[in-house]
């Protein structure tokens, strides 16, 4: 199989990118499919499918406990994957990587371990009013819980956060602050560093959600001083079901345990049971195997391609998608701004977002209509929803055209 | 009152679209439907007529007369609201009874399989089934 390479001018053969993705073959209604939904989830290169089919071929076996030759290479696989994940974002030790479901999941175990053990009556939270909903209703359910209030960081008519407003939200009552580090429905990139400093001077601690981040951009959780960071394997060339929270250690330590089960314990009797170590005391059950080994040849090939030229490619993508949707009377960009990675959402006087998915999808065009998961941020701009194209590192400016050629046409017909 | 049975009404739009060579040429066909559909009036537009999707709103309502159903609806997405035209006039003007045993086989045959699906939640099979329950519940209300 041809692999895609670099050149020394940093960049890269798209050719043979795209040959590494065998789905980019298929045929959708008839024609070449173009894939514009990579915020929804990434497509992936062959070297994650055949770790897929070669765990199952040749190594399946339950990790940690057997002392047999396959229970060795299978955990010696999943557990490889833990340090490929840690160096992916800089973490200080493999023991603050944890694996769970997927970002949800992660949010969620932050949610019903550390917020439950330490919020109280009155205590304050704070979210952004472009979160995913995973990064809204997991706090709404525990704020209803303790009696703590959910604040909300206002967004500007540009899709922007306003730090300002966010610096009067914050008090001595704040415990907690959880923000995307991208916005999944707009593709705004939030100043996450300040944020986090902000929130620490009032002593509150930060999770970053990089769902959308993670594929994109680098990630330096050691510099970024964020205390979790939530994020999933599927939507940065990975297996689905898989996914990663991240924690400073002392916090994961001092947390307590999320679901009870075989692994994460220590040792058992009807007394009392104790809990295994970090990150195992998070990690209940047979775990997801398959995937978290299949993780690591995706970040390897994140890592071999280079963030760098990824965002470069789709950077390029991003203005020529946004000049040549300016072209058309009545849209609107959601979003305007000049801070964004990989994702265009836009709306058309006149004309239902869904009517034009429909209308892509039969030009085998797949983009993302609707509310995003985030009713919160189309309410701000009162709007139902938007189209959203989102690029990846194997989309080609010829596929954006294609796009253009086909949403003009939906448009002339749907008006 | 409509003088064609639910089956011929059915191969008629069968038919109707046998004549499209191409996908393009049958979406244009079913907006231009829904353009036509007859605005329903905003008075009808309640949160009680709302059979509200993840993507689109529809309001559907019925009115009952000489034991056979009519029904008016409308949707913000015209798409939809092409689709549902075409229910309408394949069901409405009958009576419960025959809506309820309705197979709308041409939904298959006329290739909109893909708008059945169970996810969409306002895709025709779950207007089909609104459109049952209204016919369901007349004759209820009349067997009282």
């Amino acid at each position: 199989m041809k692999t895609a390479t670099l050149n020394t001018t940093h960049t890269f053969d798209i050719e043979a990118i795209r040959h590494d993705f065998p789905i980019l073959n298929r045929e959708v209604k008839g024609h070449r499919l173009v894939y514009f939904d990579n915020a929804a989830t990434s497509q992936k290169p062959q070297e994650v499918i055949d770790a897929l089919v070669y765990y199952y071929s040749f190594l399946n076996a339950n990790v940690h406990r057997g002392i047999h030759s396959l229970a060795e290479e299978a955990t010696a696989a999943f557990e490889a994957t833990r340090d490929a994940v840690k160096d992916f974002i800089n973490a200080a030790a493999r023991e603050e990587i944890i694996y769970t479901k997927g970002t949800t999941e992660s949010i969620n175990l932050v949610a019903y371990t550390w917020a439950r053990q330490n919020l109280q009556e009155g205590d304050e939270l704070i979210v952004s009013g472009m979160e995913h909903h995973s990064n809204t209703v997991p706090w709404q359910i525990v704020c209803e819980e303790k009696k703590a209030r959910l604040k909300v960081i206002p967004v500007n008519d540009n899709g922007e956060l306003l730090l300002e407003e966010y610096k009067k939200l914050l008090n001595e009552r704040t415990k907690l602050v959880a923000v995307n580090h991208v916005s999944n429905a707009m593709g705004t990139v939030n100043p996450v560093k300040a944020i986090i400093q902000m929130a620490h001077e009032q002593g509150a601690l930060v999770l970053i959600d990089g769902a959308q981040s993670a594929m994109h951009l680098d990630i330096d959780v050691q510099e970024m001083d964020c205390d979790f960071f939530a994020f999933s394997s599927h939507k940065m060339l990975g297996p689905t079901g898989m996914g990663i929270l991240y924690g400073k250690r002392a916090l994961l330590e001092a947390m307590p345990v999320f679901n009870g089960g075989g692994e994460m314990i220590k040792e058992v009797t009807f007394e009392k049971t104790t809990y295994n170590e970090l990150p195992y005391k998070f990690e209940a059950g047979t775990p997801n195997i398959a995937d978290a080994i299949a993780l690591k040849p995706a970040i390897e090939y994140i890592n071999k391609t280079g963030k760098a030229n990824i965002r470069q490619q789709e950077d390029m993508l991003l203005a020529h998608a946004t000049e040549r949707l300016r072209e058309i009377d009545g849209l609107k960009i959601i979003g305007d701004n000049d801070h964004k990675v990989s994702v265009v959402s836009f709306v058309i006087d006149g004309v239902h977002p869904q009517d034009v998915g429909i209308l892509l999808d039969n030009k085998g065009i797949a983009v993302r209509t609707g509310h995003h998961c985030a009713e919160p941020l189309m309410s701000r701009f009162c709007i139902p929803g938007t189209i959203r194209a989102s690029f990846a590192l194997y989309n080609t400016i010829e596929e954006v055209d294609l796009m253009m050629e086909a949403l003009n046409k939906a448009v002339r017909i749907l008006r | 009152m409509n003088n064609k049975t639910i089956e011929q009404t059915e191969a008629i739009i069968v038919d109707e679209f046998s004549l499209f060579d191409s996908w393009d040429d049958k979406y244009e066909y079913i907006i231009d439907l829904g353009k036509k559909l007859a605005p329903l009036p905003d008075e009808f537009k309640t949160e009680e007529n709302k059979v509200k999707g993840c993507q689109s709103t529809v309001w559907l309502t019925a009115d009952y007369t000489d034991g056979k159903v009519y029904y008016r609806a409308e949707s913000d997405a015209v798409i939809v609201k092409g689709l549902i035209s075409m229910l309408i006039r394949v069901l409405s003007g009958h009576t419960p009874d025959e809506i309820m045993n309705a197979k709308m086989d041409f939904i298959n045959k006329i290739g909109m399989t893909s708008h059945l699906a169970q996810t969409r939640s306002n895709g025709l099979l779950a207007m089909v089934r609104q459109m049952k329950h209204y016919a369901l519940a007349f004759k209820a209300k009349e067997g009282l």
